[in-house]
């Protein structure tokens, strides 16, 4: 019997969802375990994240700094490299906004604003500039060199802001504040110009940003010359070369564009919530990108599903602790951890097996 | 004695205390790589087995029996890696990726559920920890100069596991370089396809090598856990397996300098904590940062081939497909 290929509803559809499927479940045993009942952990979740106005302006918000972390990690997974550095690059892209709203405060905002936006990605492009350089010309492995990057962005960051940027007067180790034309416009504000009322949530302007960054991220992929030479890199170097596209280039400008992209995250957290630099204000959403970038298969649709997904998780399990102390905050890096177990290390287990089934399936109904 | 003699020795004592945790996942890591199977799970391994040290040894109170739960839910974690990346021949940077990530969740959720102490495991007793051993005539050794000193301070007073790390370097030379075993993980490490083509099995093979990493990440964590410090901390590893992991680079996968590069990231670590607040004449303050970042430095600057060419296992990263007729 000639093998027909899985139409893409199954292998985009039904396999992500089985590997999700199984990485709640696995978390619905931890819940378990600990003696609560997973069923009502997960309608704690689900009404704490979406029951409300409040609850919905705090999931997209954090959602916003999934999507872009998850196309970070995406694109660089389309030139065939990983990109484990979002964490410092999301940390780099903050002080490049930072640097930019604390050194030109004079500008008006229409001016200033955008260039706070632009430091925020040349920074997060800037620091992964080295380690895709070794990769792309000197072989070094990129999740090595991005991990030490890592590292160093927060060993950076923090000597920066107990020393050189601190806040004078301040205890705490963060910089002064912005002024009001750095800033982005929290959504409420924004809807009030209109005459509309919305519960005052961090939710801000840059979840905006985070969307049309998905849509040009796909243009970029599937739409131009350059993201044709990315795939091509990604998926056969050797290949590329005789097609006349150079591997080296492309690797260092899909990197490039990777560490712009999680340095944008710095937009929704540094200019839109804090008005200042702080230190660790990206909370593990590089590595959260890695979780998204995997469930959403690399596509801007899918990360924005599944970035929205983690949104809920973030926002609804902060509900859950508070009305269940036994399940932490923590409970959602165990789900993280078994979504890149499942969608990630493990993403072929179920999909053979799938394939097979409906083989099966299929070929009787050829058959009969 | 002068002052600076004292100080010297202690901040080498410090240092062998500091560089331990890193050599037992150092190590790790080693067997793990030299098999062709990438390791950034070390981290998440030690995480995990010192949990499992510090929740055991508050339960039970005996060491020995902390250090075995430690090593097999190390082991169990170490298989999760290995069926991921052998078995369903899956990324293995994303499988460490799981790892690191699950441990770090588990850990804190499973700690703060059964403890009720924000995580941590409750502080044990004496009897419930490695303790230090003072070895024979340590005291009655000061009095010679020098050489007393050194066997007093830096030699003697350590817990058995130190010792055991000790001598886990030149047994993980002897397995690798003189043993049937040793001699076969490098290959498979190098060329699989020779391995298999030999007659033996890659899986098997690789397995084991993953299983050990699992065995030594344990004891890792069990130093951290229940011989370091009286309990589990949330977080306790604090980035130590990646700092193993740029130690593993440093030494070019080699058991020798892997005691060297985890003695001197040891060192800057306790010259780090020693240097907090401290000026100098002529520099004034150094910023302790900057000799934390040190490793993270040194390692890229090694990567970029600026001082020699770390070069990492063949076959390295790659899962083996056995070919079909």
């Amino acid at each position: 019997m000639s093998a027909r290929p899985a139409p893409l509803w199954l292998t985009a559809g039904v396999v992500p969802l089985v590997n999700v499927a199984a990485a709640f479940l696995a978390a619905g045993l931890v819940i378990a375990l600990i003696g609560e009942n997973p069923l009502e952990a997960l309608q704690i979740m689900l009404r704490g994240a979406l029951g409300s106005q409040y609850g919905l302006g705090y999931t997209l918000y954090y959602t916003t700094s999934f999507i872009f972390t998850g196309l970070a990690v995406a694109v660089a997974f389309h030139a065939g490299h990983f990109n484990i550095g979002g964490e410092g690059q999301a940390l780099m892209g903050g002080l490049g906004a930072a640097l930019v709203a604390l050194s030109l405060p004079f500008l008006p905002w229409p001016i200033l604003l955008p260039l706070c936006v632009l430091g925020a990605a040349l920074a997060g492009a800037a620091w992964v500039l080295i380690p895709a350089y070794l990769q792309a010309y000197r072989g070094s492995h990129i999740v090595i060199t991005t991990i030490m990057f890592n590292f160093l962005a927060a060993t950076l960051l923090v000597y920066l802001l107990v020393g050189p940027m601190k806040m004078a007067g301040s205890m705490a180790p963060e910089t002064a504040r912005f002024v009001p034309g750095a800033t982005l416009p929290l959504m409420n504000q924004m809807a009030a110009w209109f005459g509309l009322t919305l519960t005052r949530t961090p939710l801000n302007l840059s979840f905006v940003f985070a969307i049309l960054a998905a849509i040009m991220v796909w243009v970029l992929i599937w739409r131009t010359r350059l993201g044709y030479a990315i795939r091509t890199v990604g998926a056969n170097p050797d290949a590329a070369v005789y097609a006349g596209i150079p591997p080296a280039r492309i690797t260092v400008i899909a990197l490039l564009i990777s560490g712009g992209l999680a340095g944008l995250m710095a937009t929704n957290e540094i200019l839109g919530v804090q008005g200042r630099l702080i230190n660790e204000f990206t909370a593990g959403a590089g590595f959260v990108g890695i979780a998204v970038a995997l469930m959403g298969r690399g596509h801007p649709f899918g990360i924005v599903l599944a970035a929205l997904l983690f949104g809920v998780l973030y926002q609804g399990g902060a509900e859950l602790a508070f009305d269940k102390p036994k399940i932490t905050r923590e409970m959602i890096i165990v789900i993280q951890g078994f979504v890149i177990l499942f969608a990630g290390a493990l993403e072929m287990m179920f999909a053979d097996r799938i394939a097979s089934l409906y083989q099966r399936f299929a070929g009787q109904r050829v058959g009969a | 004695m002068s002052e600076a003699f004292q100080i010297i020795l202690l901040a080498v004592d410090s240092a062998i205390r500091l560089s331990v945790p890193l050599l037992f996942a150092c190590l790790a890591g080693l067997y793990s790589e030299r098999a062709g199977v990438v390791d950034i799970g070390l981290e998440g391994k030690m995480l995990i087995g010192a949990f499992a040290a510090g929740a055991t040894a508050s339960l039970v109170p005996n060491p020995w029996m902390g250090l075995l739960a430690a090593v097999l839910a190390s082991v169990l974690f170490a298989l999760v890696h290995g069926f991921a990346s052998i078995t369903q021949r899956g990324n293995q940077i994303v499988a460490g990726v799981a790892i690191n990530v699950l441990a770090s969740g588990l850990t804190a959720i499973l700690g703060n559920a059964w403890f009720n102490q924000g995580g941590r495991t409750p502080q044990l007793q004496s009897g419930a920890r490695f303790n230090e051993i003072v070895l024979p005539f340590a005291e009655s050794a000061r009095a010679i100069p020098v050489f007393g000193a050194i066997y007093a301070e830096v030699i003697s007073g350590h817990s058995v596991l130190v010792y055991g790390a000790l001598a886990l370097v030149p047994l993980t030379w002897f397995i690798l370089y003189r043993t049937r075993w040793g001699l076969r993980l490098r290959a498979v490490g190098e060329n699989p396809a020779a391995v298999d083509t030999a007659g033996l099995s890659v899986t098997a093979l690789r397995y084991s090598a993953v299983i050990m990493a699992g065995i030594l990440c344990g004891f890792g964590g069990a130093y951290l856990a229940i011989a370091q410090s009286a309990g589990f901390i949330t977080d306790m590893t604090a980035g130590k397996g990646f700092i193993a992991l740029a130690a593993l680079i440093f030494a070019k996968w080699r058991p020798v300098p892997a005691l060297g590069a985890c003695f001197l990231f040891g060192l800057l670590d306790a010259v780090a904590l020693r240097i907090q607040g401290v000026s100098f004449p002529g520099i004034g303050q150094v910023p302790v940062q900057a000799i934390q970042a040190l490793p993270y430095l040194l390692t890229v600057v090694l990567l970029a081939g600026f001082i020699g060419k770390a070069t990492p296992p063949r076959a390295v990263g790659v899962p083996y497909l056995k070919e079909r007729s």
